[in-house]
């Protein structure tokens, strides 16, 4: 893989020395295999001498196998990696190629072209400094043009090479390339992509890839690999206020305390007075400490270890901030979210939210609209699906420092995990904070719900009956709300009657629908809880991420979850409603063990099973574990 | 390291206030540094795996780095398949007891039981055995939920498309098709009791990354990287070193002493020598920049089939 410097062979040690001083740029590459994108790859990778003998033995006897240039080589089967997809002959997911030239290394993120993967594309574009955009010059600014540059400007690259591909098939047409130039200019106008640059070539043939082509001589400006060695990188990171999320605190003994973590922003010396946020502390930086020696001064993107003058509170997930500058803190956002999971995103379902090194529960409001990436149009939506982009509302269970992402990719770029399942679902980028946020203050009251409870001589609860319609959980509840009345509890029943009728009178039984109608359920009943009563919930609740929603609203020791156990054939054939027949009729959609799932709870406090127990003595069990617990 | 490379390390590392940029090298090392935080702080039970080859060298660097001035809190493993070079073994007792870390060396034993080898079972099944099963079984033995690994992305095509956090399920396996996406630097971490991650960190360092690195850095390695005269035998086209006596000749072949080095080290039967007179590391690198075939080449494992590592890993291999 020679690189083309004589020095290697004359003086390797004057080689190395130059070599040090590489810098480093990340690209994607958007466009699909019809315009040549892992053909430019191929070539780049093989103009910049990366590819070794034997690789090239080896893509020789693939092109003849598989090749689509006939016998030629085919640069493509060089990037496209996975068996699987070779025989497809298209790429699937995001693949780093890596080759270098004297003045910088390069990491190219290839990315496929295909509608459905816009999943791909952002994630590849999330770590890159430039995008080139392929067009093929025969065909101009298509649609797939329009939604890679849309997905480009919204992940906030700063430099966007348009690289107008083919041009050996146009004729090298000064004409055509101006037309695709003025079309794709009023278009990057509109989605704030403020300045690209545009290059004709042929990938295929190798014109204007590394040298000047002498077939375009009406193009005056560099070839495209100048170009990218040419663009600035770390840029204005470095000018921005410091910034550094705090990864792991670092106490090898009682003597050092130091605080690990990759600068995201900014400029940090000996000296510079800091603020930890959330919490607002301030202190002043004693040593930026590191295996060779302390630094006088530390840069965006450095992995540091920094000490503090003072003894405060910092823990992972916190951010350390230059004090003059801080960013905000807030629990309530407005954010662009790009849906990534098969299964679609629920509004007020509860997910974990990554950003920065900090993991915090959060929920999302419906989409106020989801954008067309075709067209860029909003449209109303209930829901995203996968791939699907909107603009939503998010609501944290704690608040969290946070710049824009237009501001600090590092403070506003977030990542979507499920509670249940651990994927990663979404990726979204913040707006800003919703004032709301700041205007609800919670009033601190002498009257408290410890005082509430203390009066009823109870510790106020949620006992949360879970099963299949028709387990028997209603009757259940009402036997042990009875007995403890009897004991003189104060209780109140929340179950599908009392509260379908009114409070959610509003509600269908769509997935939305019945996880708000658990929400609304959960919310009600911690006020109860908060008021000292003992609750009894009796809702089918088949969720497990939505119990445990219930759950984590409420104090530990506060939320006890009984499984009512029952067979879905025990219950259909009990069919007290006549609900399940109905179902299996089709008249009912939506219904819990036919076409809707049923998860079980995997923690429950207590399991009563009613095909062995009558539900007097299921009712006996709860009010004997209430008792003990 | 001396005085005056702990100075020249600090002022690499210290771009002055006219430094334009940090050097791709320092990008790369500040990467890592936080790919290996991040598991630290989210895994429960992390290992390194420690191979103690050159990218095992450059990790063990790095987590050295990450952590100072604590010891990296996790300890080594090395799956071995007692088939490795005898100066490789040296080299492993060495790093741990200067380095300071706990090493832990797991053999599989139904392996030792039958006495798999590469000459009598074949290349195949001596890796699967030794390596992949070797390794499940260690990491099932200790509980380990996130194992670093020091491969590269630019080292073979299916690892180009393979997660830095890369999940896998409770049997070890990979599935390609139902990778995490991987935005920004936000890893998720979270798993599922008896699930595990193995973790990258050296994703995006290509071959003469790691070079000039252990040359900027001065990282010890082992001394089969430099020309030597060893005896070899040229068997299949490659040139294996006779490293004992267990090696069973064929007939007719007689160990010649030639000029050779090693651009990766595995196990000594299946690691093919090159021939060379480069012994200082700049006449590696030399060596590296002008030659003409991928280092990979002289791995046998990978010849067996098309696609084979990328079946490897999803059985669980790294």
């Amino acid at each position: 893989m020679s690189h083309q410097s004589a020095l290697i062979a004359e003086d390797i040690e004057a080689y190395l020395k130059a070599h040090e001083h590489k810098s480093l740029l990340r690209f994607l590459t958007c466009g699909s295999v019809d315009d040549g994108k892992s053909t430019l790859i191929g070539r780049l990778l093989y103009d910049s001498k990366m590819i070794f003998e034997d690789q090239m033995a080896a893509l020789e006897a693939d092109s003849k196998k598989v090749g689509t240039q006939g016998g030629e080589i085919d640069f493509a089967l060089l990037v496209d990696g996975l068996a699987a997809e070779r025989e497809q002959g298209i790429t699937i997911d995001v693949a780093y190629r890596f080759f270098s030239t004297d003045t910088r290394k390069f990491i190219v993120a290839d990315t496929p072209g295909h509608e459905q993967y816009t999943r791909n594309m952002v994630t590849g574009a999330s770590t890159a400094d430039a995008a080139i955009i392929l067009i093929d010059a025969r065909k101009g600014v298509l649609t797939q043009t329009r939604r890679h540059s849309y997905l480009v400007s919204l992940l906030g690259i700063r430099h966007v090479v348009l690289a107008i591909n083919k041009m050996d098939l146009v004729g090298w047409s000064q004409e055509v390339f101006d037309s695709i130039l003025a079309e794709y200019h009023d278009f990057a106008a509109q989605i704030g992509i403020k300045a690209f640059t545009a290059i004709p070539m042929s990938a295929l043939k190798g014109d204007n890839i590394t040298e000047p082509s002498d077939k375009a001589p009406w193009y005056k400006g560099p070839p495209l690999l100048p170009h990218l060695e040419s663009l600035d990188v770390e840029d204005d990171l470095r000018e921005k206020p410091f910034r550094m999320p705090i990864q792991w605190v670092n106490r090898p003994d009682l003597d050092f305390r130091g605080f690990s973590g990759l600068i995201a922003t900014g400029t940090i010396t000996p000296g510079d007075r800091v603020k930890v946020l959330p919490s607002g502390r301030e202190s002043t930086v004693a040593r930026i400490v590191t295996m060779t020696g302390d630094l006088p001064r530390a840069v965006a993107g450095q992995s540091v270890t920094i000490t503090l003058t003072d003894e405060i509170d910092i823990s992972r997930g916190d951010v350390l901030s230059i004090a003059g500058q801080p960013p905000e803190v807030a629990d309530q956002f407005e954010a662009t979210i790009v849906w990534m999971d098969d299964e679609g995103m629920l509004p007020g379902r509860p997910y974990l939210m990554k950003i920065g090194t900090r993991i915090v529960g959060a929920s999302i409001t419906e989409p106020k609209y989801k954008v067309n990436v075709n067209t860029l149009e909003h449209l109303a939506a209930k829901r995203l699906e996968l791939n699907e982009i909107g603009v939503c509302n998010l609501s944290l269970d704690a608040p969290i420092a946070f710049d824009a992402y237009q501001d600090n990719h590092t403070l506003g770029g977030f990542i979507l995990v499920d509670r249940i399942s651990n994927r990663t679902v979404g990726a979204g980028m913040l707006h800003f904070a919703l004032r709301r946020s700041q205007n609800i203050h919670w009033q601190a009251l002498d009257v408290s719900k410890a005082s509430r409870a203390a009066q009823k001589g109870q510790k106020g609860r949620v006992v949360w009956l879970t099963g299949l319609s028709g387990a028997g959980k209603s009757t259940i509840a009402n036997l042990v709300e009875k007995r403890m009345q009897a004991d003189g509890r104060h209780t109140y029943l929340l179950d599908g009657d009392n509260v379908r009728h009114g409070l959610n009178k509003d509600l269908g039984f769509t997935e939305e629908d019945r996880v708000e109608n658990i929400r609304r359920v959960a919310e009600v009943s911690k006020l109860m809880v908060d008021a000292g009563l003992i609750v009894l919930v009796s809702f089918i609740s088949p969720f497990r991420a939505e119990r445990r929603m219930a759950r984590e609203l409420m104090e530990d020791g506060e939320f006890v979850e009984v499984y009512v156990a029952t067979p879905l054939a025990v219950a259909e054939q009990r069919d007290v409603k006549g609900l399940y027949a109905k179902a299996r009729a089709g008249e009912l959609k939506n219904f819990t063990g036919i076409d809707s799932p049923y998860e079980e709870p995997e923690h429950a406090e207590i399991t009563v099973d009613t095909t062995t127990l009558s539900p007097e003595q299921a009712a006996e069990e709860i009010v004997a574990w209430l008792a003990k617990n | 390291m001396d005085a005056r490379q702990a100075e020249a390390a600090k002022s690499r590392l210290t771009p002055g206030f006219d430094a334009d940029t940090l050097t791709h090298l320092q990008r790369l090392e500040a990467e890592s540094i936080h790919i290996m935080r991040e598991v630290v702080a989210e895994a429960e039970r992390p290992v390194m795996l420690y191979s103690v080859g050159k990218d095992s060298a450059v990790m063990l660097h790095l987590a050295a780095k990450a952590f100072y001035p604590s010891k990296p809190p996790f300890p080594l493993l090395h799956v071995d398949t007692t088939w490795k070079f005898r100066a490789m073994y040296e080299m492993r007792a060495r790093m741990a007891e200067t380095l300071g870390f706990e090493l832990l060396v797991h053999r599989n034993p139904e392996a030792l039981a039958k006495g798999i080898n590469p000459f009598d079972h074949g290349s195949a099944l001596h890796t699967d055995m030794w390596k992949t099963e070797g390794l499940k079984q260690a990491l099932d033995k200790y509980g380990f939920d996130a194992a670093f690994g020091g491969a590269r992305r630019d080292e073979e095509k299916s690892r180009a498309k393979e997660r830095v956090f890369s999940f896998r399920s409770a049997q070890h396996r990979w599935d390609p098709k139902n990778q995490r996406p991987e935005l920004w630097n936000l890893y998720n971490a979270r798993k599922a009791q008896g699930e595990s991650m193995r973790v990258f960190p050296i994703s995006n360092w290509t071959e003469l990354d790691i070079w000039q690195y252990i040359h900027l850095e001065n990282i010890p390695i082992v001394p089969l990287y430099y020309s030597a005269v060893r005896p070899v035998v040229e068997r299949d086209g490659a040139l294996i070193m006779v490293d004992d006596d267990r090696m069973p000749l064929r007939p007719g072949e007689t160990p010649m002493m030639k000029s050779v080095r090693f651009r990766t080290l595995g196990c000594y039967p299946l690691t093919g020598a090159v021939e060379s007179t480069a012994a200082t590391l700049p006449e590696i690198i030399q060596e590296m920049l002008l030659t003409t075939t991928s280092e990979r080449q002289g791995r046998v494992i990978d010849h067996d089939q098309a696609a084979s590592m990328e079946k490897k890993k999803q059985e669980g291999y790294f």
